[in-house]
């Protein structure tokens, strides 16, 4: 079978087929409500975290199936650190720290646990999974503590506007309803970029005689991306603008999908995980290998956290419940092996999008929670036993 | 003529593209010890497994017969309740189980639900008294020595009322003395009626125990000797053991020319890394030149990995000491990456469980260990990648449509290919090649051996770890021959044969 048939080229994107086929069906059944302006920002304010910690996940995961349980709860404490130092409450009352402090002392406190969680399972060989249970146990009992304590509501609101202009909001906003320009313009030349890095990528691989993609999937590979990113940006400007969350999450996306493809630091991730004994008699340290991704977990939890936060303009204790379930069902969902050594950030991408707009869907259906629930859990299967199935059939061949 | 208690007949057992029992006949009387011995890979292992229905009846051809009927075994518990228990040469014991629950795994006293403790502790003991243990069997195996492990085994196999007992190189890991007392206890048994089959590449315990041998070669049955009529001299036992035809099997390598000492190991000693008081390597002093290609010949558990793993950056064992010489300076090597750098690379014994990757591509595999040089502040130039992988790929003539093809799903031999590219990419000056044409095809061995030729011919010293003679005496300009830990021997190409070779081995057995 050649490599650039149709055939393979949908089974390689089998996910992304299937989140098309999954939109419109759900637009079909919430008669278009979830193609509006609205939803589109919805659906992006509302998992931005998904894609940040499943970035994170995925980095953890790619070395040999391992998790971290214990960032939804760190994503309660560290908001309840942020509403402690930076509003005034019951506890803090007098030391009130402007934006800046604020956010050192919370990627500090992130920092301090990525070093004390990757030393654990890096050098002390602790299994990740208890490792990160213990922190998903204290941490949401410290969450809730330090909230009760500091306000009688069990929440802290009132965050400065500096803090939570830097994670939430729009910039360049307008009214809904009124074409945003400036979405617009960066939309399409986001989109030019994407058609021109692609042309200069097939031309370098044709020049240097390489295995290129053939002209009708370059051509058809380049107006799908276009104009998803042209739907998306053309959407956004009829609600208000850019989202300040899409920005940090397209940001740390694409540095993550670079380090992940492009850098020995990603290859040598996927190695640990494809075999970490061949990783280690090939020169590879497999300790600061595990060490760099529980802490790169813990800083992209500080990120995550914040944008939560600011997203609700409040800590409360229930912030990041299920949170490390979501990361990880979007690396399952985004074809993330879960025994490690394969996944990418794009897959995760896809993964988080499908549980994202399955989510919205049924919700704009009104689908009674818990068989939302029951679905999620099925699809999650349907994902992981698909995966199974299709490397089995690849075997046969 | 006693009665006859086994006999297998005519038994063929082929596995994709190899013959690894052909036409093999044994005959077992009862009360008799009866000694299998060949080279590694002849095909003793194989057979006991077919006997045992590790194999499954159906899978090969021929009969098994024991005690008047044919037997059809399709699972270990058909022939264990025949009484048929073979002991694998690996000990098979749980560390963190008591003596007694050891014993009886998978064949609990009491009923399925509800062990009975104080039987089976009972019952151990009585067992540890037969093999002449005094230990407590609610002592924890990790507790006692490999001596008293091996006679666990034994226990655990009289438990299961063993009447015919394989015992798969019994004394590989015990010393001297425990390994007398162990071959005591077999014929004490063998007065007491039972029989044993026993394989062991030591040739002074196999004369010491058995009353008939076999031998086997190349998967076949050669000769059974019986010790009561037969010459059973080494020499004797060695012959039947090696003789074969030579033919062309290994390319021949011209002009030859061997420089300077390249890289020097003095007085190596390496501790098992979980076991800490035992001596994997000990004492090891071996040399390479520069163009030469130098043999490590022994049998598996020689230590041969251990000492390769140990030199490559301390990759393996505890407690080493020793000094290493590189190009003229002691150097001391700290990890694996620490010796790439210093030019040294070490092609494994287990290309699948830690050579390659097997799920990434034969370009990722290729690029591996020397990604630094296609990489600009870590980021990878994958142009060039791609292009060294198939530079690697025509060199080495690799089978395969495409380098972005997983190395899973090539042949064992094109594997090996990609994991001589991986090292030969890491440019080092010194590779070691630890097995490196374990379960390939004749024709890929023999691109494995030109390739390794061009190696030595480019001026890199190669170590060649072999338990296959014909190859290293093949492809050797000199030969190390490793038994128990030790060098024991040393000899140019010119003047090794596989009689001597054997024999260095067979006297080192005996402590000389």
């Amino acid at each position: 079978m050649k490599s650039t048939d149709l055939r393979s080229v949908l089974k390689k994107n089998m996910m992304t087929v299937v989140l098309v086929v999954v939109y419109i069906f759900f637009i079909a059944m919430t008669n278009g409500r979830i193609f509006t302006p609205e939803n589109f920002n919805n659906l992006i304010a509302q998992n931005a975290y998904v894609f940040i910690l499943g970035v994170g996940m995925l980095m953890c995961m790619l070395t040999g199936g391992n998790i971290d349980l214990s960032c939804g709860s760190f994503v309660c404490v560290l908001g309840a650190v942020a509403g402690l130092l930076s509003v005034e409450n019951q506890i803090n009352k007098t030391l009130v720290l402007n934006t800046p402090l604020t956010l050192l002392i919370v990627f500090g406190i992130g920092i301090i646990y990525g070093v004390v969680l990757g030393g654990m399972i890096a050098f002390l060989k602790i299994p990740p999974w208890i490792a990160t249970l213990a922190g998903y146990l204290a941490f949401r009992g410290l969450g809730t503590e330090l909230l009760t304590k500091a306000s009688a509501t069990s929440a802290i609101t009132n965050f400065p506007p500096a803090l939570l202009a830097i994670f939430s909001g729009t910039i360049f906003k307008t009214d809904s309803g009124v074409a945003n320009i400036p979405c617009i313009l960066l939309g399409a030349v986001a989109a030019v970029g994407v058609v021109i890095m692609n042309i200069i990528t097939r031309k370098n691989k044709i020049a240097k005689g390489y295995e290129a993609d053939p002209k009708w999937l370059l051509i058809s590979k380049s107006i799908i991306e276009a104009t998803v990113i042209m739907l998306v940006m053309v959407m956004l400007a009829f609600d208000g603008g850019i989202p300040v969350a899409l920005i940090w999450v397209a940001v740390i996306m694409v540095i993550y999908g670079f380090v992940c493809g492009k850098t020995t630091i990603g290859r040598h991730f996927m190695t640990v995980g494809g075999n970490a004994e061949t990783a280690r008699l090939s020169g590879i340290n497999n300790k600061l290998v595990m060490f760099g991704a529980y802490l790169n977990m813990a800083v992209l939890t500080v990120i995550a956290s914040l944008l939560v936060t600011s997203r609700f303009q409040a800590a409360n204790s229930s912030s990041g419940t299920n949170f490390e379930m979501d990361a990880i069902s979007a690396c399952i969902v985004g074809g993330v092996s879960a025994y490690g050594g394969a996944g990418t950030v794009m897959g995760m991408v896809i993964g988080a999008t499908l549980i994202g707009v399955i989510n919205l869907g049924m919700s704009l259906m009104g689908i009674d929670q818990n068989w939302q629930k029951v679905v999620k859990g099925v699809v999650l299967l349907a994902a992981v036993v698909f995966d199974i199935l299709s490397k089995k059939g690849n075997k046969k061949q | 003529m006693a009665e006859v208690l086994l006999e297998m007949k005519s038994i063929t057992k082929t596995f994709p593209g190899v013959k690894a029992l052909d036409n093999v006949n044994l005959k077992v009387e009862k009360g008799e010890i009866h000694a299998l011995v060949g080279e590694n890979g002849a095909g003793k292992s194989t057979l006991m497994n077919v006997l045992s229905g590790i194999y499954p009846y159906g899978t090969y051809d021929g009969d098994i017969i024991y005690n008047g009927n044919v037997c059809q075994f399709h699972k270990i518990k058909d022939s264990e309740s025949q009484g048929i228990v073979i002991i694998h040469q690996e000990l098979a014991l749980v560390p963190y189980m008591t003596i007694g629950e050891n014993m009886f795994l998978g064949n609990e006293r009491g009923k399925k639900y509800n062990i009975d403790w104080n039987l089976t502790y009972s019952e151990a003991d009585k067992y540890l008294k037969m093999v002449g243990l005094s230990d407590s069997s609610k002592t924890l195996v990790k507790d006692i020595g490999t001596g008293k492990q091996q006679l666990v085994e034994i226990a655990k196999a009289l438990a299961k009322h063993a009447k015919l007992l394989i015992l798969d190189e019994p004394t590989s890991s015990l010393n001297e003395t425990d390994s007398r007392a162990l071959l005591d206890l077999m014929l004490e048994f063998k007065k007491n009626g039972m029989t044993m089959i026993i394989i062991s590449h030591k040739l002074n315990e196999v004369a010491y125990v058995a009353d008939k041998i076999t031998i086997i070669r190349d998967g076949s049955t050669i000769e059974t000797l019986d010790c009561k009529k037969d010459d059973i001299s080494e020499d004797r036992i060695i012959k039947g053991m090696v003789a074969r035809e030579m033919t062309d099997r290994f390319p021949k390598r011209k002009d030859v020319k061997i420089g300077e000492t390249m890289m020097e190991v003095k007085n190596w000693t390496v501790y098992h890394p979980e076991f800490t008081e035992r001596k994997v390597v000990d004492d090891v002093s071996i040399n390479v030149k520069k163009g030469e290609v130098v043999g490590i010949y022994g049998l598996m558990g020689a230590g041969r990995t251990e000492l390769a793993m140990s030199i490559f950056g301390r990759s393996y064992g505890i407690g080493i000491t020793g000094e290493l010489i590189l190009n003229g300076v002691p150097v001391h090597l700290t990890s694996p990456k620490n010796a790439i750098a210093h030019k040294l690379a070490y092609v494994t014994e287990d290309r699948k469980g830690n050579g390659l990757v097997l799920s990434n591509s034969i370009k990722h595999n290729t690029s591996l260990a020397n990604l630094d040089a296609l990489s600009k502040n870590k980021v990878i130039d994958q142009d060039k990648e791609y292009e060294v992988a198939v530079e690697y790929v025509k060199k080495l003539r690799t089978k395969t449509p495409s380098v972005e093809q997983n190395v899973g799903n090539l042949s064992g031999g094109n594997q090996q290919k990609v994991l001589l590219a991986k090292w030969m990419f890491a440019d080092p000056d010194v590779l070691i090649l630890d097995e490196p044409t374990r379960g390939i095809d004749v024709g890929a061995k023999y691109e494995i051996y030109c390739i390794i030729n061009d190696l030595a011919a480019a001026g890199k010293s190669v170590i060649l770890i072999s338990s296959e003679l014909p190859e290293v005496l093949g492809m050797s300009d000199r030969i190390y021959i490793m038994n128990a830990s030790k060098i024991v021997g040393e000899m140019p190409a010119s003047e090794a044969t596989q009689e001597n070779i054997m024999a260095c081995i067979v006297k080192s057995g005996r402590g000389e």
